[in-house]
């Protein structure tokens, strides 16, 4: 899908990523996923009378290392705030946030759609807590339920939220974008990148305008994107809507809007009781929060190689920009191959036996690279094999299979399984004169002028030597004994 | 025996002169004779106190130092958390709740040796300057029973009043602790924001919050201020370093410089209050100090400011009440109607008001004319008691603008009574220290109280100040006509 030529799309990404803290933002209490309802809770974080919020200084260096891989200003100094709104999942009645001092401001994200690379720009990132979560018996949401229940495990669990301009001009870069920015947080570590599951979840505000006007359309914010897929199919559907209702001299509302993927629409979720004042002010339980430039630059230094940066450096190496684009977008791939690439004098052939053989393989058995004893230092060995011809490509995919799953030395799997190269031309002569007696009818074919029969005559061979012999060495012998007959 | 010294009774503890539990039955069997009159305590926790004076008995036994306030009974304020014992507020919203954790300053009372005998009474979350405003039980004045006590710690200052502890706490976010004191009669400190954990204090304002002592002497404030300040991992505005107290305070007077605040010393202040303030500078300037009157032109606006302040921050800390965790809950089945009926029926009326002029001031469209410029001048008036202090080591002022007023006087006139904060609410908006101590009688018998404000931190000096104050007057420690009479337990 695509707008018709006369309006243009604007798409800015409002992205909530929980943080992998091992604690809360501001308690004790263990951050995770799947406990039982409502025993990751204290006094804290469950709003009990007299109780205080103590920062997590964790939360506070992923941000920091979040806003520098974004490439934003760090605030030497910056603040929470309270955003206060009634709701059962919120136990005190307000969130901390931060309002109009977010800790990290103006940074960008390099993105590549279809060979081009656009820059889309970083609003600003800012910490806040999570809320609890509900649990709605008798309907599938809040209304029509008997009644509901409050699981408080995710309230004050830590966040980031993570807001881009309105750079954006096509669901593809947003989902390019969204693509690119839970790699950048994976690559961190600071985030699992689990959008099913809503550890990272993506609101998209969408506008539409005539093409060539400056101002903004109005706009609306679609929520409930919990893929990359549904998170482009619904910016489709609803730049697709607004051009509608503004072709037909209609007006776009302003309102927050619901992906349905059972559906495949965007609908107006049901209107909030009055227009939201968040009623923002600075939260007096915490100081404001300085941040020296020691402690950035230490986080800096700290900080492991981002995707940009790898692509760049295996491109470099030889790397065609998409098999460094492949083995970087699979965190996993290009940490094998910068392994592997040490220990080789042939990484573009790595690369190719990564992006080829191995993910075949990981697919075809449903499996993850960490999961297997595969070592890279055996798949730099093996393409060492088949590079100086001590083994045929045919040959090393049976070795690859084995070495995937058992963790083996190359060289060894090669010996025990008999697979080392056959050169020698006697021996491949004897085979090929065994194989031509055996066809006579294909041999008389050749001679009345049918030369494609040679590619049959090669696979006999092939299939003779258990794949060990070079094809090329076969061709050339085998042509040598048909023009003999 | 006399319980109006937390050192005497220390001392005579530590020495084995009497036990633990002599001296908690003492203060119960003065609770017990008085309270019905006075009305100081809410809760009283005697399972939890017996057992706490047993334990003392037996450690002291096996030669043990208990603490420098072993065997003291003490009151503390119903909006500080006490580990298994209703903690109230004073309000309907929270009379079933019982928190499972302790005040910092509760755990730190208890580890210095403190023996906690019950629960006292106060305006519904601290929101009043009478207690008046508590929705679970009416403190009268020792003073004169048809008298408030003050507020919001009123049941804190009573119950020292009355002798029934020798110590209580209190929370100050505009004068909650002092005023109290000065219409009971007793000594009472505001700490330098920070110097005093709010960890379990239940919030009222928080950047204004600030947990004290109430006591007999001025030696006993300083005595449980070493015991209860200091840093707390759980409160991130508590100060990094510890109060600098010296364990003998310094009542030299000499060079210090007293000021007297103009703005406070005015027409607005009771005649017989005004004159014995004057008396008390005049006795500061005849001890070696150097008086002098000064100007704080921003004193003026303090009590606007803090109005917007306290009620925009109480409008958040309040939100927690919603009936779905804790407290009270309405008996309503939809959740907006729950939540209504909830809050209409667990507030009462002030703190409604507080929460409807909080929420105004933080809305859109009057945060800027409301909040926005509370907090300008707030600091201005932080400037203002920076550049006094600059001239002068101490302020001195009326604590309040009139002795302790009648029941009911004030209390359908809501603004009157905010009124009555006038001198207090400078200290809390600056983060300052001040104390509160009396400095004589009006001709109705009832108690003044004299204010020293100091810059931050200067703890050691106000007290220095206020003992020797106190040891050349014979105010502190007099027992009131209207409860007096010793009680035999």
């Amino acid at each position: 899908m695509s707008t018709t030529p006369t309006y243009e799309a604007v798409i800015g990404l409002e992205v909530h990523a929980e943080l992998l803290t091992a604690t809360k933002i501001f308690c004790g209490c263990a951050a995770r996923f799947g406990s039982e309802p409502n025993t990751d809770v204290c006094p804290v974080c469950a709003g009990f009378p007299g109780t205080l919020p103590v920062l997590n200084g964790k939360v506070v260096e992923f941000a920091i290392m979040t806003g520098l891989a974004l490439h934003c200003d760090i605030a030497p100094r910056c603040k929470f705030d309270r955003k206060n709104y009634f709701y059962p999942d919120l136990p005190k009645g307000y969130q901390i946030s931060q309002y109009d001092q977010p800790i990290a401001t103006k940074g960008f994200l390099e993105v590549r759609v279809a060979d081009a690379t656009t820059r889309v720009g970083v609003h600003r990132v800012h910490m806040e807590e999570d809320a609890g979560k509900l649990v709605h018996v008798g309907a599938a949401g809040l209304a029509g339920a008997e009644y509901s229940l409050v699981d408080l495990n995710r309230a004050g669990v830590p966040l980031l939220e993570i807001v881009s301009e309105p750079d954006i001009r096509s669901s593809e870069e947003a989902r390019a974008y969204m693509a690119e920015l839970r790699l950048l947080l994976l690559t961190l570590g600071v985030n699992d990148g689990r959008m099913e599951e809503g550890s990272l979840r993506c609101d998209a505000n969408v506008s539409v305008r005539p093409a060539g006007r400056a101002e903004l359309g109005t706009r609306t914010e679609v929520k409930n994107l919990n893929s990359l897929r549904f998170l482009q199919k619904a910016i489709d559907f609803e730049i697709e809507r607004q051009i509608r209702v503004l072709s037909e001299g209609g007006a776009v509302l302003q309102e927050t809007r619901l992906w349905s993927e059972e559906r495949q629409v965007t609908y107006a979720m049901r209107s909030k009781e009055e227009a939201s004042d968040y009623r923002y002010f600075p939260e007096p339980d915490l100081s404001p929060l300085v941040i020296d430039s020691g402690w950035i630059a230490d986080i800096r230094a700290r900080m492991p190689e981002l995707p940009a940066a790898r692509r760049t450096r295996l491109v470099d190496l030889g790397l065609s920009s998409y098999e460094a684009g492949v083995l970087v977008d699979q965190g996993e791939l290009a940490a094998a191959f910068d392994a592997a690439a040490k220990a080789s004098a042939y990484p573009r052939a790595i690369a190719t036996w990564l992006i080829k053989d191995v993910t075949r393989l990981l697919n075809e058995g449903k499996l993850r690279l960490a999961e297997l004893p595969f070592q890279p230092e055996h798949l730099a060995r093996l393409v060492d094999l088949v590079e100086t011809r001590a083994i045929t490509v045919a040959a090393a995919r049976q070795v690859l299979a084995a070495l995937v799953t058992e963790g083996k030395d190359p060289a060894a799997l090669v010996a025990e399984m008999g697979l080392a190269a056959m050169a020698d031309d006697a021996a491949l002569r004897e085979i090929i004169e065994r194989i031509l007696d055996a066809h006579q009818a294909q041999v008389a074919e050749f001679k009345a002028g049918k030369t494609k029969v040679v590619g049959f005559l090669t696979g006999q061979v092939m299939r003779q030597t258990q794949g060990r012999a070079q094809p090329q060495q076969v061709n050339a012998l085998l042509e040598e004994a048909l023009a003999r007959r | 025996m006399s319980l109006d010294s937390a050192r005497q009774i220390q001392a005579r503890f530590a020495c084995g002169e009497v036990s633990a539990q002599e001296i908690l039955e003492a203060s119960f069997a003065r609770i017990d004779a008085m309270d019905d009159r006075v009305g100081a305590f809410l809760t009283l926790m005697r399972d939890r106190a017996m057992t706490r004076a047993r334990d003392l008995d037996r450690r002291r036994a096996s030669g043990e130092d208990c603490g420098v306030l072993a065997g003291v009974p003490v009151a503390i304020k119903d909006n500080l958390c006490t580990r298994g014992a209703r903690t109230t507020c004073a309000s309907r919203m929270l009379a079933d709740f019982i928190p499972p954790y302790d005040a910092t300053v509760v755990g730190r009372l208890e580890a210095a040796g403190a023996v906690i005998v019950g629960k006292t009474n106060l305006d519904e979350f601290a929101m009043g300057s009478s207690t008046e405003n508590s929705a679970l039980g009416r403190t009268r004045n020792p003073w004169d029973l048809g008298r408030v006590p003050g507020g919001s710690s009123g049941g804190s200052a009573a119950a020292v009043a009355a002798g029934m502890v020798p110590i209580a706490l209190g929370s100050d976010t505009g004068g909650s602790i002092r005023q109290p004191a000065a219409l009971c009669g007793v000594v009472g400190l505001k700490p330098t924001y920070g110097a005093v954990s709010r960890y379990g204090l239940i919030a009222f304002a928080s950047s204004l919050d600030q947990v004290g002592p109430l006591t007999g002497s001025v030696e006993d404030a300083a005595r449980v201020l070493r015991v209860i300040s200091g840093p707390d991992p759980r409160d991130s505005t508590s100060l990094p370093q510890a109060l600098a107290l010296p364990e003998r305070l310094e009542g030299s007077l000499r060079s210090l410089r007293v000021g007297l605040i103009a703005e406070l010393d005015t027409d607005g202040v009771d005649p017989e209050t005004r004159a014995a303030v004057q008396r008390a500078a005049d006795w500061f300037a005849r001890s070696g100090a150097s008086v002098e009157r000064v100007s704080l032109p921003a004193i003026d606006h303090g009590i606007a400011v803090y109005y917007l302040i306290a009620t925009a921050e109480a409008s958040a800390n309040l939100a927690r009440y919603d009936g779905v965790r804790y407290g009270w809950r309405a008996d309503r089945s939809d959740l907006l109607g729950m939540y209504r009926q909830t809050r209409d029926q667990g507030f009462g009326p002030e703190v409604k008001r507080r929460i409807m002029l909080g929420t105004y001031a933080l809305s859109a469209g009057y945060y800027e004319a409301c909040y926005q410029q509370g907090q300008l001048v707030r600091s201005r008036l932080r400037q203002d008691f920076e550049a006094g202090f600059e001239r002068f080591d101490l302020l001195l002022s009326p604590t309040s603008p009139q002795t302790a007023f009648a029941l009911g006087e004030k209390v359908d006139d809501p603004l009157a009574m905010y009124l009555a904060d006038v001198a207090t609410v400078g200290a809390n908006l600056a983060g300052i220290p001040a104390l509160s101590l009396p400095c004589g009688f009006d001709s109705r018998g009832l108690p003044i109280g004299l204010q020293l404000m100091g810059p931050a931190l200067s703890e050691a000096r106000l007290l220095g100040a206020a003992l020797a104050f106190e040891h050349a007057h014979d105010y502190a420690g007099r027992l009131p006509a209207a409860i007096a009479g010793p009680v035999q337990p």
